[in-house]
C-alpha cells in the first residue's frame, strides 16, 4: 500500500469514528493542537486517558462491589471519567458516564452495575478504535508520509 | 483591552505602524493550572502554551495598559513584524527589533519590562491542589493567573480558590465538567473570575488574560489612589457580585471620606462589571462587623445582621455573601495563623475588639484584628498584594509581627475588590488589632486581639469602630499623636501619631476599622503604641499605619511618615502619660498585645490595656488612637472608662467610629471581651477618654493637635520605646483619607 492509499484509509477510518459517534469535535481540537513541535500530542494524551480510565474503572468496580456502596465516591469517579473522556472526545464513553451518574444519584446499585458494564464496553470499543487509528498513523509515518491534518466531512 | 482595531488573528499579517493589536493572549502570562485528571491537565497545558505563544502581539498591548506611558503602537508593529512569523508554540516570541527602538527611552523601558516580565510566559501544571498552593506561596509574584478544577480529591477547588484569593489575590478560573447552576454559582460567590465547562476549548482559554489585566488595572488604580478608601471600595466594587446594589455603597458616608471619591465613580465607569454591586466599604464593613460581633460569630445570620446594620439598600443576599467571605477569611486566618484556635476565638472577640479597638489605637485595628491571625509578614504581604502596592514596608517594622496582620486584613479587602470574595473576607474588618501588643503594659497596643494577635503588629485596634469616629479619630489621632507618639521620638512620633491616630479613627468609620492610615499619622499611632515597650506589638499600632489607619486603602505602609514610626510608639507614648504602666496604654494595646501574642484574649486585653491604665491609659489609648478617642473609649476599654474619663465621652467620640459598635461599646466598655470592637472603638475612644472631655477633646484634638499634648505626652512617656515601626501597614482596604495628617 502506498502512502497515499494509507492516508486515504486513515481519513476514512477517522471519519467513520466520528460518524459512529465514537469521537466528537473535541478530538478534532486535539488534532489541531498537534503540530511539528508536538508531533505526538494526540497519542500522548490518549495514552494518558487510557491509563487513567483503567484506574477509574478498577476503582469503580471495587466500589460497587462493596456491601455498603459509597455512592459519593462512585459518583466522584464517574465524574472524573466523564471529564476525561469528554476532554479527548470519547463521546460514547462520556454519554455512558452521564447515564451512570444519574443512577448514582438514585443510589441504585443494580442500575449502577449495569452502567458500569456499559461504560466498560464503550471504553473498550473506543480504545480499540483509537489504537487502530494510531497504528495506521504509524504506518503512514513509517512509509514517509504525513498524517492528514484535515478531516473534511463534506462528502 | 482592546486598544483599537482588534486584530485577532494570530496569523502573521504584519500590523501597520500605529495599529494596535487587539486582545491577544499575552505571551508573558504565567499560568498555573491545577487538575487532578492527568488527561485534562495535559490538554490544558498544551492549549495554554498554544495561546501563550500565539499571542505574541498582545504582549505589547498588555504592556501598554500597564505602563500607561508609552505609545506601544510603534513597538507593536515592529514587534509583530518581527515575531509573527517566528512565533511558535514552543519558543517564546523574541524581540528582534529591540535595537531599532533602543534609542527611544520609552521603549527602552517598555522593552526592558517586556523582557523581564512579559516575555516569560509559562504554564505550570499541578495535579494536586496542595502542591499548587505551596508553589504559589513560594513564588508570590510568579504567577499571573490560576486555572483550577473544581472536583479534586485532596482539596476542594473552591477552597483552593479561597486560599488563593486571600493570600495572593490572583485571578482564578474554575473548570469542571459539572455545569450545574449551583456549582457555577458557587464559583461566583467564592470569587472565581470565570467558570469554564469541560471539555475546555482553546477558544475559551484565549481570553483568560483579560482577567489578569482587569485585576491589575484595578490594582493600579488603587495604588494610585494611595490608600484612599475608595480604592478599597473600588476594588470591592470590582469584585462584588452583580446582585449587589451600588446604592448601598453610595449611601455610605464613606465616600465623603475618601479623598478621591470621584475615582470611585470613575471606577465604576471603568469597571468591567456592569452589574451594580455593593461595595463593602470600610464603613459598611465596620457596621457589618459590629453586627456580627454583637450577634456572635456563631449566631450571626444574614438576616439578623442585616437588621442590625440597618443599611438601606443592602439586601440579605449581600450580607450573606459578605458573611461567607468573612467566615472564609476567618477560617483562613485560622489556618494560616499559627494559632489556629486562637484566631477563631480571638477573632470573634477580637472582632469586637476590633471594632472597638480600632479606635484605640486610633488605628483601625480592624485590619489588625482581621489580620490578627496572620503573621505580620503575611499580613503585610497580603496587604501589599491586595493593595497592589509594594508592601515593602511590610515589614511593618513593628516588632510585632502581627502588624502585618493588620495589613493583611486590609489586603484581603482589597483583594476582594478584585473580584474575589476573598477580598472581602479579608478585608473584613477584622479589627485586627494586629499588632497590638498584648502586653498589657507595653502592649498598649491593644491589638485587636484576635486577629490582631497575629497581627500583633497591628495594634491597631483600630478596628472598625473607627469608622465612626473617623473624623474624630482623625482629629484625635492627630492630636493624640502628639503626645503619644512619642515615646520614642517624642517629637517625631508625636507628630506622627496624630496622623496615625487620626487615621485609625477614621478607618473605623470609614473602613472596617482599618484605619487606612493613609494618614501618615498612622505611623504616629504606632508610635503611640510604642508605649508598649518593645513589643512591637504595640507597635502594631504602627500598624495603624497599615492597619487601621488605612481604612480602606490604608496603605499604612505607604503612609508616609507613619511607617517609620512604629505604632507602638504611639501607644507607648500614651502609655507614659496615662498608662502608667502597661496599663494605661496597654489597655488599649492590649488589644494589640493580643495580637502579638496572638492571644486570643479578647479585648480584655485591650480593655485591660485600657483599664489597666485606665487611670491613665485612657490617654495612652488616646494617644494612640488619636483616631478616635471616643472610639477607644468606647471600645470597651474598660480601662478607658476607668480612666474616668470619659469613658463614655470618649465613647461618644469613639462612637462615631463605630456606629454599630457604639452600642457595643457601651456594653463593651464593661466587657472587655467584646473588646475587639471596643478596642477599635475604644482605641479611638481611648483617646477620648484621656481627654477629659472626649468630645471636646476630640475637637480639641483636631483643632489643636498639640492641645492634647498633655495626654499625649503622658502616653509618650510611657512609651518610650516606641520605635518607629515601619510597618507596612498596608491597610489596603482602609485608607484614612480623611484623616488630616
Amino acid at each position: 500500500m502506498d502512502v497515499g492509499q494509507m492516508q486515504r484509509q486513515w481519513i476514512d477510518y477517522a471519519k467513520s469514528l466520528f460518524l459512529e459517534g465514537f469521537l466528537d469535535g473535541q478530538f478534532l481540537q486535539l488534532q489541531q493542537l498537534q503540530d511539528d513541535n508536538n508531533p505526538d500530542f494526540v497519542v500522548e494524551v490518549v495514552s494518558l486517558f487510557f491509563e487513567d480510565s483503567e484506574r477509574l474503572l478498577k476503582d469503580l468496580t471495587f466500589a460497587l462491589d462493596q456491601n455498603g456502596v459509597d455512592f459519593k465516591k462512585v459518583d466522584a469517579h464517574v465524574h472524573q471519567l466523564k471529564g476525561s473522556s469528554s476532554s479527548i472526545g470519547a463521546q460514547r464513553v462520556k454519554n455512558a458516564c452521564i447515564a451512570f451518574r444519574n443512577f448514582c444519584e438514585e443510589q441504585n446499585t443494580d442500575a449502577c452495575l449495569r452502567c458500569l458494564q456499559q461504560v466498560k464496553q464503550e471504553y473498550c470499543l473506543v480504545k480499540n478504535k483509537l489504537e487502530t487509528l494510531f497504528r495506521l498513523e504509524q504506518q503512514i509515518v513509517a512509509a514517509g508520509g504525513s498524517i492528514p491534518t484535515e478531516l473534511s466531512f463534506s462528502g | 483591552m482592546n486598544l483599537g482595531s482588534g486584530k485577532g488573528s494570530t496569523s502573521g499579517s504584519p500590523l501597520k505602524t500605529g495599529e494596535v493589536v487587539s486582545d491577544k493572549f499575552p505571551a508573558g502570562l504565567r499560568v498555573m493550572v491545577v487538575d487532578d485528571d492527568p488527561t485534562c491537565l495535559r490538554i490544558l497545558e498544551r492549549m495554554l502554551r498554544a495561546c501563550l505563544y500565539e499571542g505574541a502581539y498582545s504582549l505589547s498591548f498588555f504592556l501598554l495598559g500597564t505602563e500607561k506611558k508609552c505609545n506601544l503602537a510603534f513597538f507593536f508593529s515592529v514587534y509583530v513584524v518581527v515575531n509573527s512569523s517566528t512565533c511558535t508554540c514552543q519558543s517564546p516570541p523574541t524581540v528582534s527589533c529591540y535595537g531599532v527602538f533602543a534609542s527611544n527611552m520609552l521603549f527602552d523601558t517598555v522593552i526592558l519590562r517586556f523582557d523581564s516580565v512579559w516575555l516569560l510566559g509559562s504554564v505550570t501544571k499541578c495535579k494536586r491542589a496542595e502542591v499548587a498552593l505551596s508553589l504559589l506561596r513560594e513564588n508570590k509574584n510568579g504567577f499571573d493567573i490560576v486555572l483550577s478544577d473544581v472536583h479534586m480529591p485532596d482539596m476542594d477547588g473552591f477552597k483552593l480558590l479561597e486560599h488563593i484569593g486571600l493570600e495572593m489575590d490572583l485571578p482564578v478560573i474554575m473548570m469542571s465538567a459539572d455545569d450545574g447552576k449551583s456549582v457555577v454559582m458557587k464559583g461566583v460567590t467564592h470569587g472565581a473570575c470565570d467558570y469554564l465547562i469541560k471539555p475546555v476549548r482553546i477558544e475559551a482559554l484565549k481570553n483568560i488574560w483579560q482577567h489578569v489585566i482587569r485585576k491589575r488595572k484595578n490594582g493600579l488604580k488603587d495604588a494610585e489612589q494611595s490608600g484612599s478608601v475608595e480604592e478599597g471600595d473600588r476594588l470591592l466594587k470590582g469584585c462584588d457580585d452583580g446582585d449587589y446594589s451600588s446604592s448601598v455603597n453610595e449611601g455610605k458616608g464613606s465616600k465623603k471620606r475618601r479623598d478621591e471619591e470621584e475615582e470611585g465613580d470613575e471606577r465604576d465607569d471603568s469597571s468591567t462589571l456592569k452589574k451594580p454591586r455593593v461595595v463593602w466599604s470600610v464603613e459598611l464593613h465596620q457596621q457589618f462587623m459590629a453586627a456580627v460581633n454583637q450577634l456572635g460569630i456563631d449566631k450571626a445570620v444574614p438576616k439578623k445582621i442585616l437588621e442590625l446594620m440597618n443599611v438601606p439598600g443592602l439586601t440579605r443576599e449581600n450580607v450573606a455573601s459578605h458573611l461567607q467571605k468573612y467566615r472564609l477569611y476567618l477560617r483562613r486566618l485560622s489556618g494560616v495563623s499559627q494559632q489556629q484556635g486562637n484566631l477563631t476565638n480571638s477573632f470573634i472577640s477580637s472582632q469586637e475588639a476590633t471594632f472597638g479597638a480600632t479606635s484605640i489605637n486610633g488605628i483601625d485595628l480592624q485590619t489588625l484584628s482581621v489580620a490578627g491571625q496572620l503573621p505580620a509578614q503575611s499580613l503585610a504581604k497580603l496587604q501589599a498584594a491586595a493593595l497592589g502596592r509594594t508592601t515593602a514596608k511590610a515589614g511593618v517594622s513593628m516588632p510585632l509581627s502581627d502588624q502585618k496582620n493588620l495589613f493583611s486584613f486590609e489586603s484581603p479587602r482589597i483583594r476582594f475588590a478584585e473580584g474575589s470574595l476573598h477580598h472581602l473576607s479579608n478585608s473584613k474588618p477584622m479589627n485586627l488589632l494586629h499588632g497590638i501588643p498584648t502586653n498589657m503594659e507595653p502592649k498598649q497596643l491593644v491589638t485587636l486581639h484576635q486577629s490582631t494577635q497575629t497581627l500583633g503588629n497591628l495594634n491597631m485596634r483600630v478596628s472598625t469602630p473607627a469608622a465612626q469616629n473617623n473624623p474624630l479619630l482623625m482629629q484625635m489621632a492627630q492630636s493624640q499623636p502628639r503626645g503619644q507618639m512619642l515615646n520614642e521620638n517624642a517629637d517625631s512620633h508625636a507628630t506622627r501619631f496624630p496622623s496615625s491616630l487620626v487615621q485609625p479613627t477614621v478607618p473605623n468609620s470609614i473602613s472596617n476599622g482599618v484605619l487606612g492610615n493613609r494618614i501618615t499619622g498612622s505611623s504616629n499611632i504606632t508610635s503611640a503604641y510604642n508605649t508598649v515597650p518593645q513589643n512591637s506589638s504595640l507597635l502594631n499600632f504602627p500598624i495603624n499605619q497599615t492597619n487601621e489607619m488605612s481604612v480602606g486603602n490604608f496603605p499604612l505602609r505607604s503612609t508616609p511618615g507613619m511607617t517609620s514610626i512604629p505604632t507602638k510608639a504611639m501607644f507607648h507614648e500614651e502609655g507614659t502619660s496615662s498608662i502608667t504602666g502597661p496599663g494605661g496604654f496597654v489597655s488599649s494595646y492590649d488589644m494589640f498585645n493580643e495580637l502579638h501574642h496572638q492571644k486570643s484574649h479578647d479585648w480584655d486585653l485591650t480593655s485591660t490595656g485600657i483599664t489597666y491604665d485606665s487611670s491613665q491609659h485612657a490617654n495612652p489609648l488616646q494617644g494612640n488612637i488619636d483616631v478616635s478617642p471616643s472610639v477607644l473609649v468606647d471600645q470597651g476599654f474598660p480601662c478607658l472608662q476607668q480612666q474616668s474619663v470619659q469613658t463614655r465621652d470618649s465613647t461618644s467620640i469613639g462612637k462615631p467610629l463605630f456606629s454599630t459598635g457604639e452600642a457595643i461599646h457601651q456594653s463593651n466598655l464593661q466587657n472587655v471581651s467584646q473588646h475587639l470592637n471596643n478596642l477599635v472603638d475604644s482605641s479611638v475612644r481611648v483617646k477620648a477618654e484621656t481627654f477629659p472631655d472626649p468630645s471636646s477633646q476630640i475637637n480639641n484634638l483636631f483643632s489643636d493637635q498639640y492641645g492634647q499634648e498633655d495626654l499625649v505626652t503622658a502616653f509618650l512617656k510611657q512609651q518610650e520605646g516606641v520605635g518607629p515601626s515601619d510597618h507596612d501597614l498596608d491597610f489596603d482596604g482602609y485608607s484614612l483619607d480623611n484623616i488630616p495628617v
